[in-house]
């Protein structure tokens, strides 16, 4: 569309930037201002400069649980994202079916990120839940409170269940925006459903994965409460995010200036890649143009 | 085809709905047969948890502060994100495209960064343990999600129309609010619903900044855990009851809802 040039415009935004920056801005300073200082109490600080960045990039805890974070969130997006699409390329064209099969999708959605721990803390569950039994029942030795890597595929199986939906719900609204003229094109081809898929459905899709993408990386990089009340970071560390490392920090350990330093770094990460994102998509929205 | 494309949606669906039933026929039984053995269906079916949760103030308490501050952030979202959708979608102005990036990066903060100055800021303004604290905090990732939504469905809107508008003599807010609104409605009812979504499903936040007064029902829910053990059946109860506001919600917006997760943008 075409838009005019108007500084007044900045009129209707005030009030949004006030809004954010109040959440957004003031914290960040804050933060800004503990991340160069050694705090014991209120009132004895220190200025100690950029001494805590240096030993946070140099902390090998800090680098394990960056290592994990990247891991789990490659392996959500390499999960979720197929599957994401044979859902909605599976989902039924018309009628009463497509409203159900909407609702229900929506259902983990719409999970409070605790309770989706809870569930899951309850199903995987050797002793009282459907999945562990039964994967016992199979003969498997599977306990997600002990052993590390059924801890690690557990928050990766519930992180599946919670968000796939999403992804399936963004690529529904793709598929269902193709004209189908491009479909009778198709036939008329005699083109193969891979074909189809291929070459009709799958280029349409883009600018929707890249939301998808976008939104499941960010969110993935920024779990904190599913495997916190699932494992709480354990065994050992298997589960221990960057979040909850960061939180543990904060809070545990009241270790304020190295946790606003850390603070910092993470979200430049974030920062980096969501600009990435952004370029790579309002590229993509001026190609349409 | 089609039977292997309902196939493939029948698993993923039961995928999807076993732990969720679960849950469900938890929150009936008695805690001896929960930790008792398996069984599919609750032998001796019980309301004695929901009875609990019904009866004991601090525990319905956690779903009407959970509800106010989810309405009022919604509220604030949407009165603040409409207008500034406007000006994205309509006009260009200095340092428009970074303003919106700026928004944009606000979704993404991990909410851990904040948690320690939010802690701070809303104590010092006077406003901790209350609702308005959480329903401000969540507007800083709802507020930008709800823009971006917005400003998609209104893109939609052929611009002659406001023109046209203003040449009958409209002014703006009038035009805005009796014309333009109802236009959008569909964007405004999905960006309400997510706005909902985010803010009812968010624990770390909203913990932070309530201790008594405001708790939310995630924060309530920790309590189950005792020295005796985790009373498994209420904590069942409790997760099965935060459930209904969102099918509530979702079932108004079923029809928008798939445009809506594409962020207006199909």
């Amino acid at each position: 569309m075409q838009r005019t040039h108007n500084n007044r415009a900045w009129w209707l935004v005030l009030p949004v930037v006030i809004v954010v920056a109040f959440s957004a801005i003031i914290p960040m300073m804050t933060v800004v201002n503990y991340s160069v200082q050694d705090i014991f109490d209120p009132s004895t600080r220190f200025f100690v400069g950029t001494e805590w960045y240096r030993e946070i990039l140099r902390d090998e805890r800090l680098h394990d649980s960056l290592i994990r974070q990247f891991v789990y969130s490659f392996a959500v997006l390499a999960i979720e994202i197929p599957l994401g699409i044979a859902v909605a390329l599976s989902m039924p064209r018309k009628g009463f079916m497509v409203s159900l099969c909407m609702i229900l999708l929506a259902l983990p959605l719409l999970i409070p990120w605790n309770v989706v721990g809870t569930i899951w803390q309850i199903i995987g569950r050797e002793d009282i839940g459907l999945y562990g039994w039964a994967l016992g029942q199979l003969g498997i030795d599977y306990n997600y409170a002990s052993n590390p890597a059924d801890a690690w595929v557990t928050v990766l199986v519930m992180d599946v269940w919670h968000w796939t939906s999403l992804v399936a719900l963004l690529c529904y609204s793709g598929l269902r925006a193709i004209p189908d003229v491009y479909y009778q094109a198709a036939r008329i081809d005699r083109a193969s459903p891979w074909a189809v898929f291929r070459y009709i459905q799958l280029p349409k899709l883009k600018s929707v994965l890249l939301i998808g993408i976008m939104l499941r990386f960010m969110d993935s990089f920024m779990i904190y409460t599913e495997p916190f009340v699932l494992t709480g970071g354990g065994p050992g560390t298997t589960t221990t995010f960057l979040s909850q490392t960061l939180t543990q920090m904060a809070i545990g350990q009241f270790d304020l200036g190295r946790a606003a330093a850390f603070s910092l770094i993470y979200f430049l990460i974030i920062l980096l890649v969501s600009w990435l994102f952004y370029t790579a998509m309002t590229h993509q929205d001026s190609d349409d143009a | 085809m089609t039977t292997r494309k309902r196939l493939v949606m029948t698993i993923y669906l039961l995928f999807l709905l076993v732990p969720i039933y679960w849950l469900l026929i938890m929150s009936f039984k008695s805690n001896q047969e929960i930790l008792g053995g398996l069984t599919l269906w609750p032998e001796n079916f019980t309301f004695d948890n929901y009875r609990v949760i019904f009866t004991d103030p601090s525990w319905y308490m956690g779903y009407l502060n959970s509800m106010s501050y989810v309405v009022l952030n919604m509220l604030i979202s949407l009165a603040v994100a409409l207008p500034a959708a406007y000006a994205f979608s309509r006009y260009r102005f200095l340092g428009d495209k970074h303003l919106f990036f700026w928004l944009l990066t606000n979704r993404m903060a991990p909410p851990a960064v904040f948690l320690l100055p939010f802690f701070q800021l809303y104590s010092s303004v006077g406003l901790f343990d209350t609702p308005l604290a959480v329903a401000l905090a969540h507007c800083l990732f709802n507020v930008p999600l709800a823009v971006w939504i917005l400003e998609g469905f209104m893109s939609g809107v052929p611009k002659e129309i406001d023109e046209t508008a203003y040449i009958d003599g409209y002014s703006f807010p009038r035009f805005f609010l009796t014309l333009f609104i109802p236009m959008i409605r569909p964007g405004i009812g999905v960006t309400a619903f997510f706005c909902f979504m985010f803010s009812w499903v968010e624990l770390l936040l909203a913990r932070t900044l309530t201790s008594t007064e405001a708790k939310p029902i995630a924060a309530v829910m920790t309590r189950t855990v005792s020295a005796s053990g985790i009373d498994w059946g209420v904590l069942a109860a409790a997760g099965a009851l935060t459930l209904i506001p969102g099918i509530l919600v979702i079932y108004f917006v079923r029809n928008h809802v798939a445009k809506g997760f594409a962020l207006g943008r199909v």
